[in-house]
């Protein structure tokens, strides 16, 4: 359900908009969609990309890498393996927590998650697109080593080392 | 020919997956059920967020966007700018258009990066996600550490950038 939640909205938003001003409301549908289509084809590469990483770099691999005995070098390969995937939460999340119960250490699911989140590598075209190189070369390379802290910290704070 | 030049990067995946899919098969369907999934989710998620930002782009003033969130909005900019990108839904790359219009329409710059960091990280619907697989005391501790993490990069890549490069990226985000 609130998976939808931001569709309900939208036609809400659109349906008002619309009553108060078609025309409007047109020109906005434009915009979106010009906006749209400007991105698409880095969109649709992106999404193949994701596709061959994700055939190459599958859970069992991730399972190998993330022991807690595996340590830093652990927790550097879980960082750079989140940083060049892209998995939806609700995909990475459970299979995290299956890593967990597997045997892998907090402090290595932890950079896993962050950079997965944060760090983009398949999404870089995109960003660059709209940041330029430099700006996205720096953010990624800032929020990879900012996910090593937050990998520390959640190491202390939920593993207990 | 331009067509074809803005899918060559788009063209030249999809000739990998046909060679990955010839030389092993079972990784070629791997590959091509990822992207069914992930074409899935762009066809039902980015419609909506890209509908908003049409909407955003036509109704909301560059006053009022600026006032809230431009240059001289501090702590008030800053938390919307944590609040906007933490309600969102969506993989990042969904985040990026709309930090497009959010500088067309005059928003800082350090307030569009916390934007972009928080979408990446602290979004609300993954974080209670988040809890209900790792814990509660995984997604808080990331939660707690992150959302001063993101601020400070915004600051410190700000600071990296010249002010050419931002007007620069600013000028950029108008004609996207």
């Amino acid at each position: 359900m609130s998976k939808y939640l931001l569709h309900v909205i939208t036609i809400f938003l659109l349906l008002i908009s619309y009553y108060k001003d078609s025309k409007k409301t047109r020109m906005a549908l434009k915009k979106a969609w010009k906006a749209f289509e400007n991105i698409l084809p880095e969109f649709l590469g992106v999404i193949m990309l994701v596709g061959i990483l994700l055939s190459l770099v599958n859970p069992e691999f991730i399972s190998s890498i993330v022991g807690e005995k595996s340590g830093w070098l652990g927790v550097i390969l879980s960082a750079i393996v989140g940083a060049v995937t892209l998995i939806p939460g609700f995909v990475a999340f459970p299979t995290a927590a299956l890593l967990l119960k597997s045997g892998a250490g907090y402090m290595q699911i932890g950079a896993f998650i962050s950079t997965l989140m944060m760090v983009g590598v398949v999404t870089a075209p995109v960003e660059i697109k709209y940041f330029g190189k430099k700006l996205t070369v720096a953010r990624n390379i800032m929020a990879f080593f900012f996910s090593f802290l937050v990998a520390y910290i959640i190491g202390k704070v939920v593993g207990g080392i | 020919m331009k067509l074809l030049k803005r899918y060559r990067f788009f063209l030249i995946t999809v000739i990998v997956t046909v060679i990955i899919t010839i030389v092993n098969q079972s990784f070629g369907i791997r590959a091509m059920g990822v992207v069914g999934y992930s074409f899935m989710e762009m066809i039902v998620i980015i419609p909506p967020i890209f509908i908003l930002l049409g909407l955003l782009d036509i109704w909301i003033p560059r006053e009022i966007m600026m006032k809230y969130m431009g240059e001289d909005s501090g702590v008030k900019g800053i938390i919307l700018a944590i609040l906007i990108g933490s309600a969102a839904a969506g993989p990042l790359y969904g985040a990026f258009p709309v930090a497009a219009v959010f500088m067309k329409k005059g928003v800082k710059f350090t307030n569009v990066l916390i934007f972009i960091g928080a979408w990446s990280t602290t979004k609300i619907p993954m974080f209670l996600f988040e809890m209900t697989s790792l814990g509660a005391g995984f997604a808080i501790t990331r939660l707690l550490v992150n959302i001063p993490g993101i601020i400070i990069i915004a600051y410190v890549l700000s600071t990296l950038i010249s002010t050419d490069e931002i007007k620069e990226i600013y000028k950029n985000a108008e004609n996207l």
